[in-house]
């Protein structure tokens, strides 16, 4: 390609442009099919951060994928974004419904302009991308996941692979922008044969929750990138260490010039701001625990802070997700609690004959084994996200789970098999095993002290002892034996030990027992209208003495 | 605002100027079904043609806001569309066809009638000539109201209609990736001649919505009914 037509400024902004917009494409893509409405503002001062002047939201984990999925490059010939979108049924049957290809070819437009005209076309393309993914058969599939299947998505970069969409998929070009370096095209190839989808019936019955919270956990990211070099920004998507947001983030203030055509100026300045880990909330609505399968992708994780964690199943701190894979070999991410990503071995399924594969595709899924999240199961997954919140604090220390997955009769990629164990446990499996509760702890929190009967008998037992916990009964605290130097045990027939036991609980002063104390008091109001007979009788012996002293 | 400009600005004939690209499109439905499927063509189309509001600088240099989106479900059909987040925009749009919807169902219509979106440039002309008004992007949609004899025959209109509504978009996006004469983007002084600045959170190409009904013996047009809709709304 040459490059000698265009400035390196220009290039620069057109690698950045890309480069975003792959990431909004991702973005648009996955929010389409999350299964809810999007909504977001318009705005009309511009906040300097919307791409393409669209109010475009970024889930982290979403971009996450996707800057993983190109590892720094841009889409170029041969060398495709592509996003891949399929269901999966509560039986673990998996279909692919659509590929979203963001694809470059050879030809170039050298007179276009940059700054200019390709921004706003790649714009108007994200504005057909957002008409163009309501329109496809998954999108109304989408809107209905929950309780019968999911929905999910991967991203991979490379070769265009269609195979997996079944015979006589329709495709849809969503546009074209011409650049100096290529033409951009962004299309869908989507599957026809879904009809039998949307008026099957399935039966309820308990879901399996498969819970990705986090890839990232533990991930350290490395301050070169072990990937291929970035060239041409070297220091962006290396060296931040991933929270749950982006650290730096492009800033693009659009700036335009309309004197002369010619002096088309477009200013970009990067701004590197920290942005509060986005509670996408008021776009995209994550559903109540009940509901859980309202929202069955992983980028409607959004609720994404650890905050956010342990809280009521109210609050849908803790949503339920499949996550999207990293590469093609591994659309799913299966992550053991404590691991760094490792696949747990387990031994895999057999695989469905294509025979079954036809006749499943055809006759009604049977003996579907589904239903509506159980208060148990939300309970269970609170237990799993306190336990998480005890491991540790820092940010990304979310709640690590086993994602299983029955491989069924549309999967044809040698995927990960693993079993569907202990399923009539939901969430046996993702407790976390390993998990060390600070707050069982004794020498880090001591049990609760039992009521005192009064406040200096407390006070006398906690002076006696000598351990880190402070007074109690006997059984919480171990006193081991010892040889005390210099002590002589002539006084008392007994050991420091023995002496400690021994008198560690005194019986209280009986002045300071409160039913000789009430015993008392009830006693003297008995007693106070005689005495104050008796005073009145003497008043005047009380009058003179007083007048003495005066 | 465009409220005084648009009424110096002449009438733009029926048939397109000779440079205006011109797109047809036609649909049959049932009549509960009109408002929302203009809706949804409308919105498309706009939501294409509109940009983020223009905050000028100095030196001739501006900068352009946010352009926010949601999704619609319609009610009468199995269909959903993005519309650019703009109430004003949204309330301009639901008034132009709600008057079409009521014009389909009055007298000497059969129920055949068409609505068209025309984005248009003014230009200034000297006095007393009038501003011309020069259109260069007709979209019409040809509408068939179609009546139904039971509740089955609906549910299946619902769908039909909602498929015919995804072709429609996509048609819709064919065309705007064509990316053929789009308007100059003017200069300050330049911009309401492009552009309906009078949106407080998105700025759309100026444009005119206008309707003609069919009457009842299928000649092309007996009764002529034009209305400047944005004149309405501009008071």
């Amino acid at each position: 390609a040459m490059d000698t037509d265009l400035s390196s400024q220009d290039r620069k902004d057109l690698d950045k442009f890309i480069k975003f917009f792959a990431l909004k494409t991702v973005q648009v893509i996955v929010q389409a099919r999350l299964g809810e409405k999007i909504c977001t503002r318009s705005s009309s001062s511009p906040t300097g951060s919307d791409w393409f002047n669209l109010a475009i939201k970024d889930i982290p984990e979403v971009t996450h994928e996707a800057k993983k999925a190109l590892a720094g490059q841009l889409p170029a010939v041969g060398r495709s974004m592509c996003v891949e979108i399929s269901l999966k049924t509560s039986e673990g049957d998996s279909m692919e419904l659509e590929i979203w290809c963001l694809e470059m070819n050879e030809k170039c437009d050298k007179e276009i302009k940059v700054s200019y005209t390709v921004y706003n076309r790649l714009s108007l393309l994200l504005k057909s991308l957002l008409a163009i993914t309501r329109v496809t058969p998954a999108y109304r599939l989408s809107r209905k996941q929950g309780h019968e299947y999911v929905i999910l998505y991967r991203i991979y970069f490379g070769e265009v692979q269609l195979s997996g969409l079944g015979e006589g998929f329709q495709t849809v070009r969503v546009g074209t922008v011409g650049t100096p370096v290529g033409t951009i095209t962004l299309s869908c190839a989507y599957r026809i044969n879904l009809a039998f989808m949307s008026t099957r019936q399935f039966e309820r019955t308990p879901p399996i929750m498969g819970i990705i919270i986090d890839h990232f956990v533990d991930r350290p990211y490395p301050s070169s990138s072990p990937m291929h070099p970035c060239n041409y920004r070297a220091g962006e998507d290396n060296g931040a260490v991933y929270p749950s947001v982006e650290d730096s983030q492009e800033v693009c203030t659009t700036s335009f010039s309309t004197s002369p055509p010619s002096q088309c100026v477009f200013t970009v300045t990067k701004a590197h701001f920290q942005t509060p880990p986005p509670v996408v909330t008021d776009t995209l609505k994550v559903p109540v625990m009940g509901l859980a399968f309202s929202h069955q992708l992983s980028s409607s994780r959004l609720s994404y802070q650890p905050a956010a964690l342990g809280v009521g199943s109210a609050d849908m701190g803790y949503p339920v997700l499949f996550a999207g894979g990293l590469n093609a070999a591994h659309p799913h991410q299966l992550i053991g609690p404590g691991k760094e990503g490792g696949v747990p071995p387990v031994p895999s399924q057999p695989a469905h004959g294509t025979q079954a594969d036809q006749e499943r595709m055809c006759t009604p899924l049977d003996g579907v084994h589904y239903s509506a999240a159980t208060p148990s199961s939300s309970e269970d997954t609170e237990t799993v996200s306190n336990s998480s919140e005890g491991k540790c604090g820092s940010p990304h220390d979310l709640l690590e789970t086993i994602f299983i997955r029955k491989v069924g009769a549309f999967v044809n990629k040698p995927i990960n098999q693993v079993t569907m164990a202990n399923l009539d446990i939901p969430f046996a499996m993702f407790a976390p095993k390993n998990v060390e509760l600070e707050d069982n702890d004794p020498m880090v929190n001591p049990p609760e002290s039992p009521e005192m009967e009064s406040p200096l008998q407390g006070s006398l037992h906690s002076e006696g002892s000598s351990g880190s916990s402070t007074g109690n009964t006997h059984d919480d605290f171990v006193m081991i034996d010892f040889k005390p130097a210099f002590s002589k045990d002539d006084i008392l027939p007994m050991d420091l030990g023995t002496f400690y036991r021994e008198f560690q609980n005194p019986p209280q002063l009986s002045s300071l027992s409160i039913d000789i104390g009430a015993q008392s008091m009830a006693e003297d109001l008995d007693s106070l209208p005689e005495k104050l007979a008796v005073h009145e009788k003497n008043v005047k012996e009380f009058d003179a003495f007083v007048e003495t002293l005066q | 605002s465009c409220a005084l400009s648009s009424r110096c600005c002449a009438p733009s004939s029926a048939a397109p100027a000779m440079n205006c690209r011109a797109e047809v499109l036609e649909v049959s439905v049932e009549g509960r079904q009109v408002e929302e499927a203009m809706l949804a063509v409308l919105h498309t189309v706009l939501l294409h043609r509109s940009t983020g509001k223009f905050h000028y600088k100095k030196e001739g240099t501006y900068s352009i806001g946010t352009v926010g989106t949601q999704d619609v479900d319609c009610d009468f059909i199995d269909f959903a569309y993005v519309r650019v987040s703009s109430e004003e925009l949204d309330r301009a749009l639901r008034k132009a066809v709600g008057e079409f919807k009521d014009a389909l169902r009055g007298s000497g219509s059969d129920g055949m009638g068409q609505i068209s979106l025309e984005f248009y440039q003014k230009k200034k002309s000297r006095w007393p000539f009038s501003d011309e008004c020069i259109p260069w992007e007709l979209w019409t949609i040809k509408v068939n109201v179609v009546n139904l004899a039971n509740e089955q025959e609906r549910q299946i209109c619902r769908e039909k209609v909602g498929e015919k509504l995804c072709e429609k978009i996509i048609n819709i996006v064919e065309v705007m990736n064509r990316h053929e004469y789009l308007p100059k983007m003017p200069t300050q002084s330049e911009v309401d001649n492009v552009f309906d600045t009078s949106l407080k959170d998105v700025q759309p190409y100026l444009y005119k919505i206008s309707y003609q009904i069919t009457d009842s013996l299928g000649t092309s047009v007996t009764t002529t009914m034009r209305r400047l809709i944005k004149d309405t709304l501009a008071l």
